[in-house]
């Protein structure tokens, strides 16, 4: 049958060499790899979910009288998107559970981009040929943060709507064309003219996403091209993979981890809630809920503007509000510049012009290693100086000391954290045998009380590393009889 | 697939005993078992989900069924392939994906020859394509730009609060009403009261939001109400004062007022005004006092503006001056 089928194919498209070496394609058995793997799957999980909202969703501003299942809204004029929103929760079957689920992905999905990144950064994954993918990456990483940012505004309730005026200001800060981007993009001055939901929703569903699709299949095509990394290791060389193979080992894993992903989404949907829009009401651009905080991946941003100083320039007749300006616009910029830029600026460095295909432990490149650090600690920082109402009332401090604290610790504490990443790499490069895994010793007591200690047995995998790695078969030989006579096993040459 | 000859040598046949095609697991009954089990969870799990959407609908049953079904089918899955199936390691050999230099070459030249031969021959044609091309360009962005919203009115004398950064719709003698169109009275409020207000015919709208606030307890006969900020002494009446809610940072509402220390919290970024003082900003990162709007009592008792607001409210913009 298959065999059937897969002729009429390749009669028609050629498929079967290509086929089969993708088949073949190793993947590295390392866990590191499943990073980027989670952040695939909850986007997988992002559209389908995504797909079930929009059935029920109503993009609109327009004013109607709530008659839904929530009791307490009853009779209060509302936005047809807040009160479909609110119906998704209450009045739509599995409802709750798939908003709930969209909204922890799209956390998952940042989350596990942002981490997925570090481990390519920190091992040197980006470096000559794999730097386009690198550059794709970022772009996702952008457009997943816009289109959470998007998404997290549509159901019209008093927090998201906080967020889609703070944006506006932030745009109108732009000087000589942020007050034309302000009323072009919302039709009119704030709030605008109602457009902006269908705006933002054609954005979130359609036009980013599509985005994001294209830019995804062009990092696993490259990926299949270019091949993958691997760490250092026995037979291990620039030029060659070792690992599992595409079919069946990886794909078995890989259809697995996609479930579990998928499971912890919806385990996370059903049991933590999340954006309770009903508990917040319908958007009032003169109302404001006491908890205005945005989703975990804009908190660097919200840091960044609480923290920085008034400083208003004003001067011939103008005004550049540049305490929105530097956190909001210039500082962002300067950060996602610099990760487009990253291999080129340190390949400029290095004046390292070569293929790599084996990664480096961190440990072996300080300076790399501590530039690392230092910008996860500097998206610490500002992330922590999001809230420094919550941290001030936690510790019972003044929160002028915690904005002053933040306000020196943020430019500080991350070149510190540079320094000191950079001798610890240091260090750890001179000792000896680190980073190795050390056989357990089993400590075993006599009837007469004597102790003596004996290597432990090889745990499952210590072995496994000792083999030699051998391309994939091109066919098995002394197949058993009986399944030799069967139907499917054929000997064949490739 | 004939016209290669096979490259077999390098792919000798492997035995079936050989060790990279032994299951990784020490134990495969066990693992199989493990495996199957939690295919069997996975399957009961979803046959749980789907009897929960037709009795219940309970969020948190449909979670531990799906979620709960996915997990065990999933780590099924992943017991099955990590330690079922062949152990490995497999190798692949990389091939270099660059060209040769000859290819590079050809391809240049092909652009760099071919092409530049054609132009040459037909500078104009080129010319007047590269112009059409850079026409079209710029047009199209007219609909795709220009389209979108209103040009703001940017002169200080616009009056359209749909456009323009600059206007309210507060004016001479608006009457102060609350969102849903009650007329505010001077008796309303004690001290400490806070109240959002618009001018009448305008509830709810974004840039007339005004917060209204009782500072002090002062007859219409009492000298009148002292506050701190210069020239504006007359601007508060009866112990009232009125500001714009918009917060001169980024525009949230100005929501929280202290009591106690008479000041208004902007909930977003933690900005502080000191309302006795003409809101000066004391703390955070808004820029600018919240400008205030001047008050009045009417014959009737009713709380009006002298006039509207005297300078731009809410976030700085270009061109603010
Ligand atoms: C990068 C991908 C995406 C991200 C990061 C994302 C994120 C979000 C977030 C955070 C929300 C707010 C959810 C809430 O109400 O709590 C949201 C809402 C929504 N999303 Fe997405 N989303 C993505 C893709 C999609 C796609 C592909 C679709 C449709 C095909 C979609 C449809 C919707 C709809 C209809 C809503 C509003 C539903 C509601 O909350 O009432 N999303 N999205
Ligand atoms: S908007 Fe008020 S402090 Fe930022």
């Amino acid at each position: 049958m298959i065999d059937s089928s897969l002729r009429w194919v390749d009669d028609r498209l050629g498929i079967a060499k290509g086929g089969r070496t993708f088949l073949d394609k190793i993947f590295p058995d390392h866990w590191s790899f499943m990073l980027g793997e989670i952040a695939l799957y909850s986007f997988v999980v992002l559209l389908g979910t995504g797909v079930f909202l929009s059935l029920y969703y109503i993009p609109s501003a327009h004013e109607i009288v709530y008659h839904g299942g929530y009791l307490p809204l009853q009779g209060q004029k509302v936005s047809e998107a807040y009160a479909s929103s609110v119906g998704l929760s209450f009045d739509v079957k599995s409802g709750l559970l798939m908003r709930q689920a969209h909204h922890w992905s799209a956390d998952i999905f940042l989350g596990s981009i942002a981490v997925h990144m570090a481990r390519v950064f920190f091992t040197g994954a980006f470096r000559k040929p794999r730097e386009f993918n690198w550059i794709v990456g970022v772009t996702m990483l952008l457009l997943g943060i816009v289109n959470g940012f998007l998404g997290y505004s549509l159901p019209d309730d008093l927090v998201s709507g906080t967020g889609i005026r703070i944006a506006y200001s932030i745009l109108e800060s732009i000087p000589l064309a942020g007050s034309y981007l302000g009323t072009f993009l919302f039709g009119g001055n704030y709030p605008g003219n109602g457009i902006i939901i269908p705006r933002f929703y054609l954005l979130h569903i359609l036009i980013v996403p599509a985005l994001i699709v294209g830019l995804l299949a062009a990092h696993l095509g490259l990926l299949v091209k270019q091949k993958h990394t691997q760490f250092k290791g026995r037979g291990k060389t620039e030029h060659n993979v070792v690992g599992s193979p595409m079919f069946p080992t990886f794909m078995a894993k890989t259809t697995g981890f996609l479930f579990v992903t998928t499971a912890v989404t919806f385990i996370l949907a059903g049991f933590a809630q999340i954006n309770p829009i009903w508990q917040f009401g319908q958007y009032e651009p003169f109302q404001i809920s006491y908890a205005v905080q945005p989703d975990w991946y804009m908190g660097w941003l919200d840091g960044a503007l609480r923290i920085m100083p008034s400083w208003e320039f004003v001067g011939w007749g103008h005004t550049i509000p540049l305490e929105v300006l530097l956190p909001a616009v210039i500082f962002p910029g300067i950060i996602f510049n610099v990760f487009f830029a990253w291999p080129f600026i340190e390949a400029r460095h290095t004046n390292d012009l070569a293929y790599h295909n084996l990664l480096d432990r961190p440990r072996d490149r300080p300076k790399r290693t501590g530039a690392g650090a230092m910008m996860l600690m500097l998206m610490f920082m500002v992330f922590g100086a999001s809230s420094t109402d919550v941290l001030a009332n936690f510790f019972q401090v003044p929160l002028n000391s915690v904005l002053w604290f933040f306000r020196i610790a943020v430019p500080l504490i991350p070149v510190i954290t540079y320094f000191v990443t950079v001798k610890i790499c240091e260090e750890m490069r001179g000792a000896e045998g680190i980073g190795k895994r050390k056989p357990p010793n089993v400590v075993h007591r006599s009837a007469s009380g004597e102790f003596s200690t004996v290597p432990a047995e090889a745990r499952p995998g210590d072995g496994h590393e000792e083999l030699e790695a051998v391309p994939v078969p091109a066919f098995i030989d002394m197949v058993p009889a009986d399944l030799a006579t069967g139907p499917g096993i054929r000997r064949v040459m490739r | 697939m004939s016209d290669e000859s096979p490259k077999a040598p390098s792919l000798a046949p492997v035995s079936l005993e050989d060790p990279h095609l032994q299951p990784y697991a020490k134990h495969p009954g066990r693992a199989e078992a493990l495996a199957a089990a939690a295919m069997v969870i996975g399957f009961l799990g979803f046959i749980g989900f789907g009897i929960t959407y037709w009795i219940s609908d309970q969020t948190q049953w449909e979670a531990a069924t799906l979620g709960g079904g996915m997990l065990a089918l999933g780590v099924g899955a992943i017991a099955w392939g990590k330690y079922l199936m062949p152990q490995g390691p497999f190798v692949e050999e990389r091939h270099d994906f660059h060209s040769t230099e000859a290819e590079r070459d050809a391809m240049t030249a092909a652009i760099v020859e071919r092409g530049g031969m054609v132009v040459q021959r037909r500078k104009v044609l080129g010319g007047l394509f590269a112009l059409g091309s850079t026409a079209m360009g710029v047009v199209i962005a007219f609909p795709l730009i220009r389209s979108l919203g209103p040009k703001p009115a940017t002169s200080r004398q616009a009056t359209n609060t749909d456009t323009s950064l600059f206007a309210t719709n507060w004016k001479e003698n608006s009457q102060l009403v609350t969102a849903d169109g009650r007329i505010v009275k001077v008796a309303d409020l004690d001290v400490g009261g806070v109240l959002t207000v618009f001018p009448k015919g305008h509830e709810g709208s974004s840039p007339d939001q005004t917060i209204l606030i009782r500072l002090a307890q002062i007859g219409p006969d009492d000298p009148p109400f002292q506050l701190e900020s210069p020239g504006r002494t007359d601007w508060g009446v009866q112990g009232y004062v009125a500001y714009s809610k918009m917060c001169t940072h980024l525009g949230c509402p100005v929501g929280l007022y202290q009591k106690l220390t008479q000041q208004l919290v902007c909930p977003c970024h933690q900005s502080i005004f000191n309302v006795a003082s003409g809101c000066i900003p004391e703390f955070g990162p808004a820029p600018r006092p919240l400008p205030q709007l001047p008050l009045k009592v009417d014959a009737f008792g009713n709380l009006r503006s002298q006039s509207g607001y005297q300078q731009a409210i809410g976030p700085g913009f270009w061109e603010r001056p």
